[in-house]
């Protein structure tokens, strides 16, 4: 857990009025460090803290602790639910086994899985050709990709239901396939845009090195400048992940019968079944919560950057 | 060069520039090349949808009978259907109630867990939860907090404090605030580590400097942390009422829409009278507005973004 905790706040750099005060942190109490002054001393100002970070912890966490003691309880139904279990079982998962949830499980990681490689692997050979190149038509192509960005699956969900249906050109039916929720994935901006960022930084002098020596195009990319992208490829997947795993709309409008749902889509469907319990309901929120949860609880570090990343270049 | 020997010099250059374009042809299709999936990509799935969409709007689409022409009245029925106009309404409270909301309680967050102590950084990790969960998931987990009687989760801590049972998502008066609570919960945490990147910025001497001049808390606040962390706020600002515009989610797990249309917004009114009404051409009549306020708003926000940057 220790490398991998939410850390946005970094020490200050050595060459900062901050850091060039190190050592005299007996003489500049820790009332400077916080906006709001905390410090560690016992005092009311230290007690008012950590109840409101009780408090933000009852708010934003516990919750979730509702849903896994919920999912292995056998009937809870609004007062038996709470933060522990009581009355254990392991039915629920049973009976949600039954309504296939395992399955929509899978249709959820083969999804998030295809997708997001084929995300990265086309936002990658994009930011390259943005990043290392300079072509006609540059700025118009970086616009083209932001657009993406600017138009969310919500306001084109109809058309591309159509589209989906009977690609132009080749005619296809995309629907009841898992390409009709990876292929719209595929050319996401955001990434594009970060990696083409990070790819700009790496230093020209590599570059030409490698072409004296010969290197073609794909190995430049895949040998050179890959491996020094990883921080970036780290957080681009991450955040395309989460943003995969979060779709809604898409898998609805993709799917040709409930059994192309992906797990969160299902899960809405699992409610309106009368047979079922909300026991069974939390079960399956836990099904769909866990994959999430793995990859954020390794991968925060990578989150945090890209998010403060995002906001601050805008 | 003498007019004896024009021939072969001239031949010569003709070759080299042959050779130069040849050369210059090929390194131009390279980027073309890498930048050709994602590009097509783009235009299948995301483009030609939306240029679709533009052009059913203007269509009465009827499947199998051939779709006929009729200009703008999509726009004018759905402009004028009372559902729509309220939904408008609702689209607004809701973005932007979750947009202030959200960002004053992540301030707050910010300002509570700001600080270098291990125990600070596994609250933010769990308190960050909200933002990486799946929206339907949130949604079911909101559903069963809200359960309408004396025993849900949130109805029983209300009666521990003496209050009444509140039917949160079924009484149309309230089904509006129990979402915009939800959407508070999700993105909250999310703002808080934008925040928190902000105030890492913030130069610590000026924290001293202003203990020095003997300013309060307070004061500290407005004119050192505040004006530090305003570039910060101006895009999570934008960024919220861009997302509020076009939520969807949300609301459709949560509410579906219901009760009444009370928590109907602009997307689900869309997205109803597309799949389940099959008006393809009010439907993207709907959506072609919401894009162009979206994109207007965008565009607005850069022009004060680029003219605050150059004063």
């Amino acid at each position: 857990m220790s490398a991998s905790v939410i850390d946005p706040v970094r020490p200050a750099a050595p060459d900062t009025p901050a850091g060039r005060n190190r050592q005299d942190r007996r003489t500049t109490p820790a009332r400077f460090d916080t906006a709001l002054g905390w410090n560690d001393r016992p005092g009311v100002a230290w007690g008012l803290r950590i109840l409101l970070c009780l408090i933000a912890l009852a708010i934003f966490a516990a919750p979730f602790l509702t849903i896994f003691s919920g999912a292995f309880t056998t009937h809870p139904s609004g007062s038996s639910l709470s933060f522990l279990p009581h009355d254990t079982t392991l039915s629920n998962f049973r009976v949600a086994g039954a309504q296939g949830m395992w399955d929509y499980l899978g249709n959820s990681l083969v999804i998030a899985g295809g997708g997001l490689l084929l995300q990265l692997a086309v936002c990658t050979l994009a930011a390259y050709a943005l990043a290392r190149h300079r072509f006609r038509g540059q700025a118009l192509i970086m616009m083209l990709f932001m657009m993406t960005l600017m138009l969310p699956e919500e306001v084109i969900a109809i058309p591309l239901s159509l589209v989906l249906g009977d690609v132009p050109v080749v005619h296809l039916d995309l629907k009841g396939t898992v390409w009709g929720v990876i292929l719209p994935l595929g050319a996401w901006g955001f990434s594009v845009m970060m990696l083409t960022e990070f790819m700009r930084e790496i230093p020209d002098e590599i570059e030409e090195a490698a072409r004296l020596d010969g290197v073609g195009e794909l190995r430049m990319l895949w040998q050179i400048i890959l491996p020094l992208c990883k921080p970036a490829l780290g957080v681009a997947g991450v955040l395309g992940f989460i943003m995969i795993w979060d779709q809604y709309l898409l898998p609805l409008i993709a799917a040709k019968d409930p059994t192309d749902y992906t797990v969160t889509v299902a899960l809405a469907t699992l409610r309106t079944d009368p047979v079922v319990g909300s026991g069974v309901v939390l079960a399956g929120a836990v099904i769909a919560l866990i994959p999430s949860l793995i990859v954020y609880l390794l991968l925060q570090r990578s989150l945090v950057t890209g998010i403060a990343a995002g906001a601050t270049k805008g | 060069m003498t007019a004896t020997v024009p021939a072969p010099a001239a031949r010569r250059d003709l070759d080299e520039t042959a050779a130069g374009k040849r050369a210059f042809d090929k390194k131009a299709v390279v980027p073309w090349l890498f930048l050709a999936p994602g590009l097509l990509l783009a235009l299948v799935f995301k483009f030609w949808p939306m240029a679709k969409g533009i052009w059913l709007s203007f269509f009465d689409v009827r499947p199998f009978l051939g779709d006929r022409w009729i200009g703008l009245d999509n726009y004018t029925r759905v402009l004028t259907d009372h559902r729509f106009q309220d939904a408008i309404g609702h689209t607004l409270i809701l973005g932007l109630g979750q947009a202030v909301g959200a960002i004053v309680l992540g301030f707050a967050l910010a300002l509570l867990l700001e600080g270098q102590a291990r125990s600070l950084k596994i609250l933010r990790t769990a308190v960050f939860l909200p933002a990486v969960t799946a929206t339907a998931v949130v949604g079911e987990l909101w559903r069963l907090m809200y359960y309408p009687t004396s025993d849900g989760l949130i109805n029983s801590g209300l009666h521990f404090f003496g209050f009444g049972t509140v039917q949160f998502l079924d009484n149309p008066n309230i089904a509006l605030y129990s979402t915009m609570a939800m959407g508070i919960w999700i993105w909250a945490p999310y703002n808080m580590v934008i925040f928190l990147a902000g105030l890492a910025g913030v130069d610590r001497s000026l924290y001293e400097a202003a203990a020095m001049d003997g300013v309060s808390l307070w004061q500290r606040l407005r004119y050192v942390t505040l004006p530090a962390i305003r570039p910060a706020l101006m895009i999570v600002l934008t960024l919220a009422t861009i997302r509020g515009l076009r939520v969807f989610t949300e609301v459709y797990v949560l509410t579906g829409g219901g009760p009444a249309g009370s928590t109907d917004v602009w997307m689900t009114r869309a997205y109803t009278l597309g799949f389940t009404r099959n008006d393809i051409g009010g439907a993207s009549a709907a959506s072609v507005v919401l894009l162009c306020v979206t994109l207007l708003l965008t565009v607005m926000v850069n022009h004060l973004r680029k003219r605050g940057e150059a004063r």
